[in-house]
């Protein structure tokens, strides 16, 4: 029990998949802007994340190890179209408001990283509380960077206003370079709290499955 | 018409940059910018293997899924092409080309998750885009994300090697710090495209 509740917390804080293992970078700068999307975001890929775990750990005994990738991706993609169902018909803006950054969940690395990492080699429920802690450690990862963006960006959080009319909103923030500059700011203040070193460049990566090919192509092949 | 298509191929380079504007395949742009070299074989195999996508999931959607009213098939087939096709190209390209095979074939493995190669064959689609359309958008991308990668190398070389950065910054903060800086210069080209051509 003890233990399951270590699964369950270690990606909340110590192994936040955000802001402290550096993964799924694209969705966290692209849908930050508003709260509602970063929530929304992070919600749809929890569910997926906890599906797609719970399947993968069943079925890793039997998928031959060759072909597990493609194996894993497939299992994702399914859940991913059923999350893109229960959104469109359910919260058909938030379908909107993230458009492709969606059916991206596929190839949101943390997803297949855990089921790499974890769901292949460990049970059904420690894989399931597994992808819960991930998914709240991503959501919650998202919630605050868009909270700091909406607020700063448009001057309101989750479509409230916040800063008073007469404060022009620093609209940068809004857009692409806040987003790079809000998340790295966010990683380096994790740092500073932790009092760890940031992920350097390629090492942050070590829970991403791809992280060996990775290092090895940014040599050249040479490594 | 011609003037249609070079707005596509210049507004998917500058103005809506994939990394920098559109968020996607940032993983490689953090990940393989180190060394000039490297980025420009992995932009080269992103280009590469994004039009060979494009022409394969184009008309796959366009003839197979969407006279059937398969259309939610879309995200998993995609992906399942995209698979596929990167093991093939391999495939081909070592049996074939093996100079190409040498100078591209570490960077193959990391395409099949990069998510400019998927979400840009969605967005082909949900832009309503025709078979050239969607190539020149998807060549244009690619090209794109060769810019990004080369000027982002230029910028690494440099913060490598300064040891004055302040301990929390180093590794992934400067980083990302720095890219926010080369997308802020990149949100000048906007209004570049209906400036030159008028569309």
């Amino acid at each position: 029990m003890n233990n399951n509740l270590k699964v369950f917390t270690n990606g909340i804080l110590k192994e936040n998949p955000t802001l402290v293992l550096v993964l799924g970078t694209c969705p966290t700068i692209a849908v930050t802007t508003m709260v509602s999307n970063g929530i929304g975001m992070g919600i749809a890929a929890t569910l997926v994340l906890i599906c797609s775990n719970i399947v993968i750990s069943m079925l890793h005994k039997i998928i031959p190890d060759s072909v597990r990738i493609p194996c894993f991706i497939v299992v994702i993609a399914g859940f991913v179209t059923i999350v893109q169902f229960l959104v469109q018909a359910f919260a058909p803006a938030l379908y909107d408001a993230l458009g492709v950054f969606l059916p991206l969940i596929v190839v949101n690395c943390i997803i297949l990283g855990r089921a790499e990492m974890f769901a292949s080699k460990n049970g059904v429920l420690a894989s399931a509380l597994d992808g819960l802690g991930m998914g709240i450690g991503f959501t919650l990862a998202l919630l605050v960077m868009s909270t700091v963006r909406e607020i700063l960006g448009s001057g309101t959080w989750m479509g409230f206003r916040i800063l008073p009319e007469s404060m022009q909103p620093i609209a940068l923030f809004a857009q692409a370079p806040g987003g790079f500059l809000v998340f790295g700011l966010m990683i380096a203040l994790v740092a500073l709290i932790t009092k760890k070193k940031p992920a350097r460049v390629g090492e942050g990566c070590c829970a991403c499955p791809f992280a060996a090919d990775c290092a090895r192509a940014a040599e050249g092949g040479k490594a | 018409m011609l003037k249609e298509y070079f707005a596509l191929v210049f507004g998917a380079i500058l103005v809506n940059n994939i990394v920098l504007a559109r968020f996607m395949g940032i993983c490689p742009f953090l990940g393989v910018s180190k060394k000039m070299d490297s980025a420009v074989g992995m932009s080269l195999a992103v280009t590469f293997v994004l039009v060979m996508a494009t022409a394969v999931t184009w008309p796959f959607y366009t003839f197979i899924l969407k006279p059937h009213g398969l259309e939610y098939l879309q995200t998993i087939s995609f992906i399942l092409i995209i698979a596929a096709l990167v093991q093939l190209v391999e495939i081909v390209l070592k049996k074939y080309v093996p100079s190409l095979h040498k100078a591209l074939g570490v960077y193959l493995p990391l395409i099949t998750t990069n998510c400019a190669v998927l979400g840009i064959t969605l967005s082909n689609i949900s832009d309503k885009y025709n078979f050239v359309q969607s190539l020149l958008s998807a060549l244009g991308t690619g090209l794109g994300f060769l810019l990004a990668m080369v000027l982002f190398a230029g910028v690494r070389s440099r913060i490598e090697s300064n040891p004055d950065i302040p301990e929390a910054l180093q590794g992934m903060p400067i980083t990302l710090i720095s890219a926010s800086i080369l997308a802020m210069g990149f949100m000048g080209f906007s209004g570049l495209v209906t400036g030159l051509f008028g569309v």
